[in-house]
């Protein structure tokens, strides 16, 4: 019995022990990955780059032979324009999705939709750029007569269709964290089930919604395959939806392989990696107090 | 009882199954007009589910079933032209457990107003009167008047379980259900709600379930006792605690089992 106790003793503690870097690796590799981007662009960051330049010009010719410009500006407008334009097909399906899915469809539905709606999450990204590549590309060309449909509408319908995925079960949880009082409550007094749905729930659930959507944002920003493959890759801050573009991470996806090690080009690169990484932490940082400010009620 | 009574709930061979368990057996009730009817039974024995039929909320469970019949005002609610939001607008229900919006007190109350109206702007004026009358009709307004713009889910149970019944009142309902409205207050609480269902009395049909026993003594005027989803009797309230005709409901109210 002495002996069993003794073992259990350290079992116990090694298990905790091996829970606790688990958990502390996560950090390390935040705070690693972080340190890493950094250190490949920090030297033409503070030495040599025009910050101000880099921001605010369109103009993006990194392996000019006369004249070098290192201007994100239309990257940017076009992370920007495919962003939004997915969003904007993204939240309304998403979140009536998530609606329907918590309170419309019966038990037997929802777990069909679930897996489905799983099913979804899990398609490759460059599957999505295959299909916006080719099936996309040849819809839009006929549709619109354009002469290419590699475009910012291409990109935006299929991130739309990579964020729905996430923005339906963020905000399907936050649906079903309404305790059904509120729905009882609501529905004892006779409103109706839109009535329900619009004066007690959303209000209710407002913030695990938003949350999902920032958090669809953020995958809208960081995705890279996909939008590689179905914008088009022209640098240019677009006027339509029908014209083509290329995103921050495009950018650095096409161009990191040939860019030298070191060079001013390559660690430019890594300076949009800092810039991306800025984004997604912020959308991602307000996603989280927003999902605190939840609790907090 | 004579036969110049009003009722407003009559019910009539009504059963209800919940699946294949059936919860209420061929209960036929006529509740009086304007007085409190008390609900009384064990658990389990259909009380809260005879309660939840009255407006239809059972019906938000999926797979109920129900045959018979339930006239409210003359009226069968199991009708094909019977709205829904149209009956319980005429009965309020109060819950278990005080079950707020959570949103502000003020439009707690005018909750009911907003949905019920097909006027896109209600006037300020009025749904500020509405609101006053409301909250003194169960003695809140001065406990609240100064905080109406506060989340009415981070009031005191009491207020929350009384602001609950002042939501109704903007409606006008004919008649107030209440599952034991008071069985999450204290016994301060449950004394001030219990007046406050005295001074409505009269004014609206009141049909309450309650477990305790003392509070059917001390609100109800009628009381009908429940067992295993039968009506076992339905008496005057002191005629039932004093002398009652069936030695089950006097095995309950003594405690011999519950």
């Amino acid at each position: 019995m002495g002996n069993r106790k003794q073992l259990e003793i350290i079992t116990e503690s090694a298990i905790e022990w091996l829970i606790r870097i688990c958990g502390i690796s996560a950090i390390l590799f935040v705070f690693g990955i972080f340190f890493f981007v950094f250190r490949e662009g920090a030297e033409f960051l503070f030495g040599g780059l025009d910050l101000w330049q880099f921001l605010t010009s369109p103009e993006w010719y990194p392996t000019s032979v006369s004249q070098k410009r290192y201007g994100v500006l239309a990257l940017m407008a076009g992370t920007a324009s495919v962003t939004l334009l997915s969003m904007a097909i993204a939240v309304p399906f998403g979140l009536g999705a998530a609606i329907y899915v918590s309170e419309f469809c019966g038990p037997k539905a929802k777990e069909t939709f679930k897996i489905v709606i799983e099913l979804l999450a899990a398609i490759p990204s460059v599957v999505w750029g295959f299909i916006g590549l080719t099936l996309m590309n040849e819809l839009i060309i006929t549709l619109f007569d354009a002469p290419i449909g590699l475009t910012v509408l291409n990109g935006g319908i299929i991130l739309a269709l990579m964020s729905v995925p996430i923005i339906v079960s963020i905000g399907e949880d936050a649906l079903k964290a309404v305790p059904d009082s509120y729905r009882e409550a609501a529905e004892a007094l006779g409103s109706t089930r839109w009535q329900m749905i619009y004066r007690v729930l959303l209000p209710a659930a407002k913030n695990g919604l938003l949350a999902a959507v920032l958090l669809g944002v953020a995958r809208a920003v960081g995705e890279t395959m996909a939008v590689l493959m179905a914008t088009g890759h022209a640098v240019k801050i677009p006027g339509s939806v029908l014209d083509s573009v290329r995103t921050l991470t495009a950018t650095i996806a096409a161009e990191l392989g040939e860019a030298p090690v070191a060079s001013d080009h390559y660690q430019v690169l890594f300076i949009i990696g800092i810039l991306l990484f800025t984004i997604t932490f912020a959308v991602n940082l307000i996603a989280d107090l927003v999902v605190k400010g939840i609790k907090e009620q | 009882m004579s036969n110049d009574t009003k009722y407003t709930i009559t019910t009539d061979k009504l059963n209800l199954w919940y699946g294949d368990f059936q919860a209420l057996i061929n209960v036929t009730v006529n509740i009086a007009d304007g007085i409190i009817t008390g609900l009384i039974g064990p658990s389990g024995c259909g009380k809260t589910t005879l309660l939840r039929c009255f407006n239809r909320v059972n019906e938000r469970y999926g797979n109920v079933t129900t045959t018979g019949e339930i006239l409210i005002n003359g009226k069968n609610i199991y009708d094909d032209d019977v709205s829904l939001p149209e009956l319980r607008k005429a009965i309020g229900m109060v819950f278990q457990r005080p079950n707020p919006l959570p949103i502000s007190v003020y439009e707690n109350v005018v909750f009911g107003l907003r949905v019920h109206s097909r006027r896109k702007n209600i006037k300020k004026s009025e749904m500020d009167e509405v609101v006053e009358k409301s909250l003194r009709e169960v003695f809140l307004w001065d406990d609240l008047k100064d905080k109406l713009d506060k989340k009415a889910t981070g009031l005191q149970l009491e207020q929350q379980q009384k602001l609950c019944i002042a939501r109704l009142l903007p409606l006008k309902p004919d008649i107030i259900l209440m599952d034991e409205p008071c069985s999450a207050l204290d016994s301060e609480s449950t004394r001030a709600v219990e007046e406050l269902m005295l001074t409505l009395a009269g004014k609206y049909t009141i049909v309450i379930v309650t477990h305790n026993m003392a509070q059917a003594r001390r609100v109800s005027d009628e009381c009908i006792f429940m067992l295993l989803g039968e009506i076992m009797e339905h008496t005057r309230t002191e005629e039932m605690f004093l002398t009652p005709k069936n030695p089950k409901t006097a095995d309950y109210i003594e405690g011999r089992y519950g």
